[in-house]
């Protein structure tokens, strides 16, 4: 975990709305976990003020240079513009200065090998997924069910498939893959394939939805979590989240930064986490 | 670079604040905290309090609007969980800390005055999120006094007392403060304010309104930073939208005897050092060779 002055290696729109951002973070691929994500400080001069938080997509090394630079050690991150900060971001290029904090909170437990996994992705909360598939696919046969509105939102799904990953893509107006919720096909793959585990991230609605399927079908749930940040690192907690227990005269918050973004099912309160307003700027904005 | 603030030396006048730095351990994988005047701990109470509803923050023009609700671990996990990074420390700790009822407040002080890793604390009575405590001791001088006075009898340690912004006069209650016993006065907490999603119509926090801070709010704390310089004898602490050096070096010579650093902690966790670093350079540059011929210095 440190803090990265760095430069954009590259940053294009993947589709209308959405890009993906590479940046240079030499020693960050040893350290980030699925599931974790890092704050973006998106220009040096203010506004924005506060940095932006996006879950990590994927970390690699691109290949030594023929003039003899060793191989440079990138990070992904995909974003959706939606706001301030991502319409900055949207106008950076290959060699501009940006600032990463990184790699922050604790990613997704990767379970038993051998048991098969079912990915739930909503729109840009597929990003925490591909590094979860990454180090899923060695142990396990791993599924990828993808939702977005149109098919604008549904972003790499080739890459998921490279991986050895079956992916079933739905839409809510039938632009790609079948038209309906992304939840219809996870219940249809539990009746098939009842023991999976299951890794979700998206709007909290599709979250709710799937909480509720799998808490119905007994089956075992992570979700990561969306939250506005301030600091990223535990010490505002502006982002905390309703606990497993939590009442009013017993209170109890846990705080998305540091103890997630990514829970198990049951540690949360899902009474009302339905009704939480959607943040979504980057994967965790 | 080495300051007084009654009391308590320091090696430089840069210490975050209360709120904005955990208890110190959030952020040390970012920075060299012993190199900071400082660390300021989050507001502790007697009891672990659970905090507002969320959303508990909203980011405005240079500023961000936070209901945390002063949201801490109590004194006992303090004392169990926290101290013993805390205690490892060479820069001093401060520990900033509030109280429900003048009770709590003495009974917290006591507390305390106890623990030998505690070199000072300091009093909030200027939260503007919590309904009890906080702010209500903070904007009537009788009960800044009270606070201040039952806090003093209880306390061994030097007594450093945080000032709300949300008041009328903010020299009528530092005088009480500083006549009821304080060694020095930081100020100012955040500005009470507002934000509307206006999509939903709704307020953007759960709390409907929360406490402003950043550099939007700067040019009213030092404002208020020179109003309290010239009505107490007591140092004075500057705190208020604070990111870069001469944004301290402006508290400095309007008379702060050292500044807080707030919300620039999460925006640069290095902050702090670039900031003492470009006061010493200033000082340099300057041809000054005590920070003491900076603090005050402001031609009228």
């Amino acid at each position: 975990m440190k803090n990265y002055k760095t430069i954009i290696l590259s940053n294009q729109e993947i589709s209308p709305g959405y890009y993906r951002m590479r940046l240079l973070t030499p020693g960050f691929s040893e350290s980030a976990r699925p599931g974790q994500f890092l704050m973006m400080r998106v220009q040096q001069s203010l506004p924005p003020l506060l940095r932006r938080p996006f879950g990590i997509f994927r970390t690699g090394f691109l290949p030594a240079d023929c003039d003899g630079m060793p191989p440079k050690e990138y990070t992904e991150i995909l974003y959706k513009v939606v706001g301030r900060g991502t319409n900055i971001m949207a106008d950076l290029h290959r060699g501009d200065k940006v600032e990463v904090l990184g790699p922050l909170g604790r990613g997704f437990d990767v379970g038993d090998p051998g048991e098969e996994k079912i990915l739930v992705g909503g729109g840009i909360g597929l990003v925490p997924l591909y590094m979860l598939a990454e180090s899923l696919s060695a142990r396990s046969k791993v599924r990828l069910l993808m939702g977005g509105r149109n098919r604008d939102d549904i972003l790499a799904v080739t890459e998921f498939e490279r991986l050895g990953v079956e992916t079933y893509v739905s839409t809510d107006d039938g632009s790609l893959g079948e038209e309906g919720l992304v939840t219809q096909v996870l219940e249809r793959k539990l009746d098939k394939f009842p023991s999976s585990s299951v890794y979700a991230c998206g709007p909290m609605p599709m979250l709710d939805a799937v909480y509720r399927i799998c808490h119905r079908r007994q089956v075992p749930l992570q979700v990561s979590l969306e939250a506005l940040m301030a600091c990223g690192v535990g010490a505002c907690l502006g982002c905390v989240v309703k606990g497993a227990g939590h009442a009013e005269d017993n209170p109890r918050y846990l705080c998305t930064c540091k103890q997630g973004p990514v829970f198990r099912a049951e540690q949360l309160d899902w009474s009302r986490l339905g009704e939480e307003p959607g943040y979504c700027e980057g994967c965790k904005s | 670079m080495a300051v007084d603030i009654g009391g308590l030396t320091l090696k430089n006048p840069v210490m975050p604040a209360s709120g904005t730095f955990g208890y110190g351990e959030e952020y040390a994988p970012f920075l060299d905290i012993n190199r900071i005047g400082a660390v300021v701990t989050k507001g502790l109470s007697l009891k672990p309090k659970a905090g507002n509803p969320t959303p508990r923050i909203a980011e405005t023009i240079s500023g961000m609007l936070n209901a945390i609700g002063l949201q801490n671990v109590g004194v006992e996990d303090f004392i169990k969980f926290k101290l013993p990074f805390l205690r490892e420390l060479t820069t001093p700790v401060i520990v900033n800390f509030f109280g429900n009822t003048l009770e709590e407040y003495g009974e917290v002080a006591a507390r305390l005055s106890e623990i030998p890793e505690v070199a000072a604390v300091e009093l909030n009575i200027s939260c503007p999120n919590v309904k009890k405590g906080g702010i209500v001791f903070g904007t009537d001088p009788k009960a800044a006094h009270e606070a201040v006075s039952v806090v003093r009898r209880n306390l061994s340690k030097p007594l450093m007392v945080k000032l709300t912004p949300n008041v009328t006069d903010i020299t009528v209650i530092a005088r009480a403060v500083e006549e009821a016993g304080a060694d020095s006065i930081s100020c100012i907490n955040t500005i009470t304010g507002m934000a509307v999603d206006i999509k939903t119509r709704r307020p953007r926090l759960a709390n409907r309104t929360g406490g402003l801070s950043g550099p939007a709010i700067r040019p009213v704390a030092l404002r208020m930073v020179h109003q309290v310089v010239q009505a107490v004898k007591i140092p004075v602490i500057g705190v208020g939208g604070i990111v870069r050096p001469m944004d301290a070096i402006e508290f400095l010579i309007v008379g702060a005897r050292a500044v807080q650093v707030g919300t620039a902690n999460f925006v640069d966790p290095a902050s702090m050092i670039t900031i003492i670093e470009g006061i010493e350079q200033f000082l340099i540059e300057e041809g000054l060779k005590d920070i003491h011929q900076l603090i005050g210095s402001l031609e009228l």
